[in-house]
């Protein structure tokens, strides 16, 4: 996580030309020869081999007991058995409805204030900026692990222990979201608010109406962290609900796979009902998704 | 608002910022700040989540130092990190270099590597964990024993379990790895490898010369990125081996999950934040080498 509070516009441009030209597909030069072939078929070996492991829960999911320990890729008998169960038991839809209220909502929260945050650090200049970028900028350093301790007894202190917003609550806001939008803020021509200020737009219009549009893919590519990071979280949701109805997907899934513990194929739907969300999403968007990615690890 | 008209411009834009951050610089200040700075307190004091908070002064750093349990586990953490990072870098590089020469089906290979990395570590460290399982559960001695090669204890084991619990952890990160190469080997100007190739120069000049130092940023980068996620690795750990946490015999035990332990399990406050204490002064100098490392550039 670099820091640089002014940062260098050609590094901006590098980092936007090398994820287009990632998604515009390889540009070398056509090749036919052994050595090309054998690199291609490697590479697809490898990239086989990547999936297989999610090849396999999503076979194992459609197979019935006797089956679950063959090494056969197709179910000589599928059956929709496994998630019947699961889904009669009830507890995963609630726990994949309070994963995605809680994602959703720290989503949107932090989008929202991450680019509040960016934009009045990049735009303003004002007393203080330099030091609350700073501050901000320095919570990168603490890890989650240093701080639930004390969220814990603050939670418990406030009667937030197993509740959504206790859940939520430290995950409203992200520093690497102030800089990665502070730094996308930078490519917004200063004319174009001085224009807005002109024509009697407020502020809070200007940032809205003007600049945000105008960085549309990096709050896509920040939402996109976010809501992975909050979809997969663990470590919080686990200490801070008690009941199962408040758990989230991943806590969820521990603790009914410790209960299946020997019904593998069990184990393997209630996995694939987690993971298939975030997987079809990533098919669906896979370019944008890509983009995303690119942009937000190489500004961070 | 006759007051707020009479400000000069700039003063408005002052009054604005300020408005703009009230609300995040209370969460940064209560969410953030405090939390750490408690965190450091409690690390010299003694409490059980019930009674009163004790001073303790060092003790628990004492405590720390002489408990071989942690010795245990900051070795672990350490090997997490001096495997980890070293094969997922060289096996991520050596993927993208190769995979940036490829035309054909460029995109859906490139989606094969990635698609792990939009999983969920919870759900992975289960999958894994029923692969690793002996004959005839698990996958990869079914899959031995197919071909009648001797069984692997892998989760049991103490000398294995730790590699059997970093694999899941460097699968998934590796497409991340990947992209982020991949970019960064496109960043690299095709005039330079156009010139080296005119003056007739070898392969491994090439990539010695022009790839690796050009790629030097984000090398450190995914360095650091990826050392900060191996110290703190937690989740694979935890769901592979939820019956004996960290086991067996603590061989998989890294910092965190000792701080989970301590703090929820024997709840000795105190002691486990004096363990998270550590843990940030660990990341700290991992940070600190990288901004070193960025500014030799």
């Amino acid at each position: 996580m670099s820091a640089n509070l002014s940062s260098s516009g050609s590094s901006d441009l590098q980092v936007q030309a090398s994820s287009e030209a990632l998604l515009s597909g390889s540009t070398a030069p056509v090749r036919r020869n052994w050595a090309q072939y054998l690199r291609w078929l490697l590479l697809f070996a490898g990239g086989i081999l990547m999936v297989m492991p999610l090849a396999y829960m999503m076979s194992t999911s459609f197979k019935f007991p006797f089956e679950v320990y063959n090494l056969n890729l197709v179910p000589e008998e599928p059956t929709l058995e496994n998630y019947t169960y699961v889904l009669e038991d009830g507890r995963f839809l609630q726990w994949f409805f309070n994963s995605l209220i809680v994602a959703t909502l720290t989503t949107v929260s932090s989008v929202f204030f991450d680019a509040l945050v960016g934009y009045t650090l990049c735009k303003y200049r004002f007393p203080g900026r330099y030091v609350v970028f700073i501050a901000i900028l320095s919570t990168l350093m603490i890890p989650t692990e240093m701080l639930v301790i004390p969220w814990y007894l603050m939670s418990q202190q406030f009667g937030w222990l197993d509740t959504t917003w206790g859940i939520m609550f430290p995950g409203l806001m992200t520093a690497f979201g102030v800089f990665l939008m502070k730094q996308f803020f930078e490519t917004v021509p200063d004319d174009f608010i001085e224009a807005a200020r002109i024509d009697g737009l407020n502020e809070l219009q200007i940032w809205w109406t003007v600049a945000m549009p105008l960085v549309k893919p990096a709050l896509a590519a920040l939402a996109i962290f976010v809501f992975l990071g909050n979809w997969t979280a663990f470590i919080w949701p686990l200490i801070v609900t008690t009941s199962q109805d408040m758990y989230t997907l991943p806590v969820g899934l521990t603790t009914f796979s410790v209960e299946q513990a020997v019904e593998w194929e069990l184990v393997m739907t209630g996995a694939a009902i987690s993971v298939l969300p975030t997987l079809i999403v990533f098919l669906v968007f896979q370019r944008f998704i890509i983009r995303g990615v690119v942009m937000a690890g190489l500004k961070g | 608002m006759s007051f707020y008209d009479r400000l000069s411009v700039r003063q408005k834009q002052t009054v604005w910022a300020w408005g703009f951050l009230a609300i995040p610089i209370v969460f940064y200040v209560v969410v953030r700040f405090y939390p750490t700075a408690n965190a450091i307190v409690l690390s010299f004091q003694e409490w059980n989540l019930l009674g009163a908070r004790t001073w303790a002064g060092i003790d628990n750093y004492v405590t720390l130092f002489h408990d071989p349990v942690f010795w245990k586990v900051f070795r672990n953490t350490f090997v997490y990190l001096l495997i980890g990072t070293p094969v997922s870098l060289i096996l991520s590089f050596v993927i993208a270099y190769h995979l940036d020469k490829v035309r054909f089906l460029h995109g859906t290979i490139r989606a094969l590597y990635f698609l792990p990395f939009m999983t969920s570590a919870v759900a992975m460290a289960w999958v894994w964990r029923w692969f690793y399982q002996p004959v005839p559960i698990g996958l990869f001695n079914n899959f031995l024993a197919s071909f009648g090669i001797a069984q692997i204890e892998f989760l049991n084991s103490t000398t294995n379990a730790l590699p059997a619990v970093l694999a899941p952890a460097i699968w998934a990160g590796l497409g991340f790895q990947i992209i982020i190469f991949m970019a960064g080997l496109r960043a690299i100007p095709k005039t330079y490898y156009e010139a080296a190739h005119i003056d007739g120069v070898s392969g491994w000049t090439i990539m010695s010369e022009i790839t690796l130092p050009l790629l030097k940023p984000t090398i450190v980068f995914l360095v650091v990125f990826s050392s900060i996620g191996f110290l703190r690795i937690f989740d694979h750990v935890f769901n592979m081996t939820t019956n004996n946490p960290g086991g067996p015999l603590n061989s998989t035990k890294p910092l965190v999950l000792m701080i989970y332990d301590t703090a929820f399990n024997s709840f000795d406050m105190g002691y486990a934040a004096a363990q998270t204490v550590v843990l940030f002064v660990i990341l700290l100098i991992v940070s600190l080498l990288q901004l070193r490392l960025l500014r030799d550039r």
